[in-house]
């Protein structure tokens, strides 16, 4: 039993860094800033959720797997009100979504020009 | 061992977040990579806790998730509106 608790949790660590390390890049590598919320996003739902409830699974039934589900039932209510108001305000203070362009004007589909609008 | 992968990959991704809050064209990229830096501060301050074998830093992990999410969205509504004071009426967008 703790074999098997202790290979959950580590399976669930290791997915959880993955996960983290690909939001960040995400949030780098991605062209718009409403495209970076999902590098974002992915970094506080399924990397930070994963990790935390590995922990979970590491500490056991006392007060600090009490703690644990506390901070991630917090992270996952908050990460989309925070991303949500993020996104309100950032339309309304004139960012406006990356459209893609046409493909005739475009034939290559290349990501590396951005419309204007 | 785990811990210590956790803890490794958390501190790439806080580069990561470092470097497009410092680079961001706009200020709401920065705040944005911020938010996403408190995040991963809560999972450091969780997964060292497991490393250093006293998991009582989990308090400290509780209220930094709380004082990221209401500053967050305190810098959001006052980049906006340039105030926190009154809501914006009229607005076709509302309060956020």
């Amino acid at each position: 039993m703790e074999m098997l608790l202790d290979a959950i949790s580590w399976l669930l660590i290791l997915v959880g860094s993955v996960f983290l390390v690909v939001g960040g890049i995400g949030v780098v590598r991605l062209p718009d800033m409403f495209a970076r919320m999902h590098g974002a996003g992915i970094i506080d739902t399924l990397g930070a959720g994963a990790v935390l409830i590995g922990l979970i699974f590491q500490a056991g039934l006392n007060i600090v797997s009490v703690k644990l589900v506390l901070i991630v039932v917090f992270i996952l209510f908050t990460s989309p009100t925070t991303t949500h108001a993020l996104a309100r305000a950032a339309l309304n203070g004139g960012v406006r979504p990356r459209v893609e362009a046409p493909p005739e004007d475009a034939p290559t589909g290349g990501g590396g020009e951005s419309s204007k609008t | 061992m785990m811990f210590s992968v956790a803890a490794i990959a958390v501190l790439v991704t806080m580069v990561l977040t470092i470097y497009r809050a410092i680079k961001g064209p706009t200020v709401y990229d920065r705040i944005l990579a911020v938010n996403a830096f408190g995040t991963l501060t809560v999972v450091l301050i969780a997964v060292y806790g497991f490393l250093s074998g006293r998991p009582e830093f989990l308090d400290l992990a509780l209220v930094y998730a709380l004082i990221n999410f209401i500053g967050t969205i305190a810098v959001s509504k006052y980049v906006e509106f340039s105030h926190m004071g009154r809501p914006s009426g009229g607005d076709e967008l509302g309060d956020i």
